[in-house]
């Protein structure tokens, strides 16, 4: 038998299907390589063993009495970022590294309803605010690819969880590239949907109008199998949208011939070299074969995406982290001498220096006499690249191009340098800005550290995202190649 | 108050209001608990109301249709789309450490409210605007030895902000438009109207200007006033010591100010310099409120009778004065009351309309002032008042011993005809009675008789004086009129 933690989501449940092994069984191979290999790696901030078995358990009595799901049994591991009932949930800050939430996001519970079993919380940048998983309050994660490297981030725990197969898939979250990112930096396969598709409530805030989750795994498949579980309406997020969610496993197979994907010019000029453009050539080149046509499209605002999020996303956020107060939960200084003091103390030692640069940075945007300046001319620069894209998707059925400007980095190299920092998501923002559904698939190596292939699709694409993913992995096996420590 | 030596009529007050109006929603504004009051401190907020991580608000749509309500009411533009955004600034009542308010695109905007001068000339106020916000939770000072408890039962109370222009130039004008929006938001049934509670109050704009100046002078805003006798002494304190001020050579200063109704004054809380930056944006965990016509129209169509409609109807087709009909519009219970009394009584409409109007405003006001109670509270109800004035209209009892009458129901919760009988009340209308008193009293005054024949008419009330003596008060007063004249001329 070929070992479980190789597998993909679809092949482990059709072995918990056949009975090949049990859920208790599997999710004991995951905790034990956990416990073998976390150590090194920091990929998870809390392990739950003990809740892991029981909800194994309980997915066992389900399957036995025929009542599984395909997702029932399989574990997953979710990035700390979503509330989970009766666990710690930290957001990778000392702000709330003793915060048990009282209850479940809803990407969680929708999970949990359908037997999957959670190994753990995973680490990440703190508050999700970084592009290295260096902001977390719990410390860097390695790269499984070399362990001097970062895992890109915000959701670099998870990234590095399943890059490191201790973890079969976990969820993410995207607000300027944090699935993607990452995905392209670990060798893996990571969707974020349409803003709207996948519920927010119980997902901790960054920028409201930019968050969206989403997967992180070894397939396209298996992202077609988890978002389906994960997506849809809920009445408890405004901004979730009413639509029927499609059979995604349905169009997986679906043939590729006189599929037009637009080649976004910008991509290519902006701080790519042509060594690191290779790889994503010869995808290109994959999907010719396919019997794709490619079209080169110009998004010329796109360059200024990285100056609009860094207006919009840190607005948001100055007012989404004003709950972190030392009032009713998370950390409160020590002996505060009034409330002007518990307030400042309470912030000034909970939050890390990133997360404080945002918050600062937000609320200069936002201030009297300089609001229209900047977040106002953030908005309308949003609605332009916005409409230059859907512009874009009346040519052309997918774009492609990069998720990265480089492979992964060395740990350390870049905290010095927001700015150059920031650039890592030069590729990846524009899908937040506009709301739109994009992947990063594996497509080869740079000097032995994995590429990612960027996918955007239109507004509630994700079926055709997953069909164009899927039709490229069944020609190549960049999506199957795992680091040799972890193998 | 603060004694100016100086000419008050040199002066003039300009004031604005800002009416914060909690809607009577069973649930508040972004979650589902319950916007009762009086619950045990926390125990009616969830944790949307706390402000945990991850929680997201989501409109309650009855706090929308009850705003909408209100701007049709005051004949304002209702926006087809308007946005919520949030107010920044920390304080431990606001969980979030923002408010979601609306800022540049409220729902309800360019309103106007007339009211009534004390000269019977009416005064149309505008109205700025009207929005929809959260109210943010209790600090509470006392009893926690040096620490603040913090009640978040409020918090997430939908209100509207029911913004003025500075159109009133007296604290009375102030007192009449906050009463007039207060009879409003009770008829249209979305606001409970309790001042006590804090489910109605104000913030009150006031500057002072020399009479005929062309600007405003700086204003100063009294925060949180809850009743309409502290709105009145407030404003008239804070004029006084303006004026005060600059006649001494000062200049007023723009600040927030409280009233202490304790001491009668207002002390500064905050200046301009210290006021926060709110750092307003649209809230992205909403979407904008999109209205369409059909709702509106819907709403519209469902309006109940307005108040100034009610008394507009009152005066026209029942020849009220214009002060009965605004004082029994008052409130929608009390023309409610009154309509029904009218309703119930036969004969002439106009002679009855104003018979009950009387005796709402008179006999059944004063006796729920004198018991503290509401009209609804009434121990005469409008069926047994109207039973009351029918004995009069049809000469059981005069107008006179109907006031007895009502004391004796009002008192012992008898009906009219009880009373009547019980005291033998009633009238005398049996005219052989009534002609037999009065001839046994002209027979009984030759000397008056003679002197009124010979031309002195007013002794035609002493002879009325003595019957009405010799029967108790009961004799039907116009017959007796009648009688006596035949009698008198021999």
């Amino acid at each position: 038998m070929t070992e479980l933690h190789t597998q993909t989501l679809a092949e482990l449940s059709a072995g918990i299907k056949a009975k090949k092994f049990s859920s208790v069984e599997l999710t004991r191979h995951f905790l034990n390589r956990i416990e073998k290999f976390d150590a090194e790696l920091n990929a998870f901030i809390t392990v739950t063993p003990e809740l892991a078995l029981t909800q194994a358990q309980a997915a066992d009595a389900r399957i036995a009495a025929g009542q599984a799901s395909v997702l029932t049994g399989l574990p997953l591991a979710h990035k700390d970022i979503f509330c989970t009932d009766g666990v710690l949930t930290s957001c990778a800050s000392k702000m709330l590294s003793n915060f048990v939430s009282p209850y479940d996001a809803t990407v969680v519970a929708r999970l949990k309803d359908q037997g999957v079993v959670m190994l753990g919380k995973t680490n990440m940048d703190e508050f999700a605010m970084g592009s290295s998983n260096e902001t977390s309050y719990y410390g860097a994660v390695k790269n499984p690819w070399n362990l001097t490297k970062v895992p890109g981030g915000s959701s670099g725990g998870s990234a590095a969880a399943v890059a490191a197969r201790i973890a079969p898939a976990a969820t993410g979250t995207d607000t300027g590239g944090s699935i993607r990112q990452p995905a392209a930096l670990t060798s893996l396969t990571g969707i974020k949907p349409t803003y709207g598709r996948v519920s927010r409530y119980g997902m901790i805030a960054f920028a409201s109008s930019l968050d969206q989750g989403g997967v992180m795994c070894l397939s396209a498949e298996d992202a077609a199998l988890l978002l389906q579980a994960m997506s849809g309406f809920d009445e408890r997020d405004s901004t979730s949208v009413e639509m029927p969610v499609p059979d995604y496993r349905t169009t997986l197979n679906q043939p590729l011939k006189g599929l037009k994907i637009g080649l976004v010019k910008e991509f290519f000029e902006q701080g790519l070299s042509e060594e690191n453009a290779k790889p994503v050539r010869d995808a290109l080149a994959v999907y010719e074969q396919l019997g794709a046509q490619l079209v080169e499209v110009s998004l010329p605002n796109l360059p200024l995406s990285v100056p609009t999020y860094y207006v919009v996303a840190p607005a948001e956020c100055s007012s989404n982290l004003s709950r972190f107060d030392g009032v009713r939960f998370g950390y409160r200084c020590d002996n505060p001498k009034d409330l002007m003091d518990l307030y400042t103390r309470s912030r000034a030692e909970g939050f890390g220096s990133e997360v404080k640069r945002r918050i600062m940075t937000g609320a200069y945007v936002l201030s009297a006499g300089y609001y229209d300046a900047y977040y106002l001319r953030a908005q309308k620069i949003r609605r332009l690249i916005t409409e230059e894209f859907a512009a874009a998707f009346q040519k052309v059925d997918v774009l492609m191009g990069p998720t990265s400007p480089t492979t992964a980095f060395d740990i350390g190299a870049k905290v010095d340098d927001p700015v150059t920092m920031y650039l890592n998501d030069i590729y990846t923002i524009g899908a937040n800005l506009a709301g739109l559904p994009a992947m990063s698939i594996p497509c080869g190596f740079l000097g032995g550290l994995p590429v990612g292939l960027q996918i955007i699709g239109s507004h509630f694409a994700e079926a055709k995202l997953l069909n164009v993913a899927h039709g490229y992995q069944q020609v190549t096996d960049w999506h199957k190649r795992m680091p040799e420590r972890y193998a | 108050m603060i004694q100016t030596s100086n000419d008050v009529m040199t002066w003039e007050t300009v004031i604005g209001l800002e009416i914060h109006a909690q809607l009577a929603t069973k649930t508040k504004i972004f979650s589902g608990s319950s916007t009762a009051f009086g619950a045990a401190p926390n125990t009616q907020a969830n944790l949307v109301d706390l402000g945990y991580p991850g929680v997201l608000p989501v409109l309650n749509q009855n706090a929308v249709k009850m705003a909408v309500k209100f701007g049709l009411a005051v004949g304002a533009s209702v926006a087809t789309r308007s946005v919520f955004a949030r107010k920044n600034y920390f304080y431990p009542d606001l969980p979030k450490g923002y408010q979601i308010s609306q800022y540049e695109l409220p729902i309800v905007e360019h309103g106007k409210m007339d009211i009534l001068l004390e000269d019977g000339s009416t005064k149309t106020i505008r109205i700025t605007r009207a929005h929809l916000e959260e109210d943010a939770g209790k600090s509470l000072h006392e009893d926690f030895h040096g620490f603040t408890g913090i009640d978040l039962n409020r918090a997430g109370t939908p209100l509207i902000e029911i913004v003025s222009e500075p159109d009133m130039r007296s604290a009375k004008e102030a007192v009449a438009y906050m009463k007039k929006i207060h009879t409003l938001v009770r008829y249209l049934d979305i606001c409970d109207g309790n001042m006590q509670e804090g489910s109605f109050r104000c913030d009150a704009n006031v500057s002072v200007r020399k009479v005929g100046a062309e600007k405003f002078g700086t204003r100063c805003e009294i925060k949180n006033l809850n009743s309409f006798r502290f709105i009145e002494k407030a404003i008239n304190y804070e004029v006084a010591r303006q004026i005060e001020l600059i006649e001494g050579g000062g200049t007023v200063q723009q600040q927030t100010r409280l009233y202490d109704p304790d001491k009668g004054e207002t002390r500064a809380l905050r200046s301009k310099e210290e006021a926060n930056d709110y750092r307003y944006f649209p809230d992205p965990d909403l979407l904008p409120v999109v209205l369409d016509d059909a709702l509106i129209n819907g709403i519209r169509a469902s309006l109940p009778e307005l108040p100034d409609e009610k008394a507009q109807r009152l005066v026209r087709e029942f020849d009220l004065p214009a002060y009965d009909a605004s004082v029994l519009t008052a409130s929608r219970e009390l023309s409610e009351f009154y309509e029904q009394v009218t309703a119930l009584l036969k004969g002439d409409a106009k002679q009855n309309t104003k018979l009950a109007a009387n005796w709402v405003m008179g006999e059944v006001s004063a006796a729920l002032n004198r018991d503290s109670l509401e009209i609804t509270e009434s121990k005469v109800t409008a069926e047994a008042l109207a039973v009351l004035l029918s004995r009069i209209n049809d000469s059981t009892i005069s107008g006179k011993l109907a006031k007895e009458v009502f004391e004796a129901m009002w008192s012992e919760g008898k009906s009219a005809d009880a009373v009547i009988e019980e005291k033998g009340l009633k009238q005398i209308t049996d005219s052989s009675a009534i002609e037999k008193a009065i001839d046994d009293i002209i027979a009984a005054n030759p000397k008056q008789l003679a002197d009124y024949r010979s031309g002195k008419d007013k002794l035609f009330a002493f002879f009325v004086g003595q019957v009405m003596k010799v029967t108790a008060g009961k004799a039907n007063p116009s017959q007796v009129n009648e009688l006596l004249k035949q009698k008198l001329a021999g």
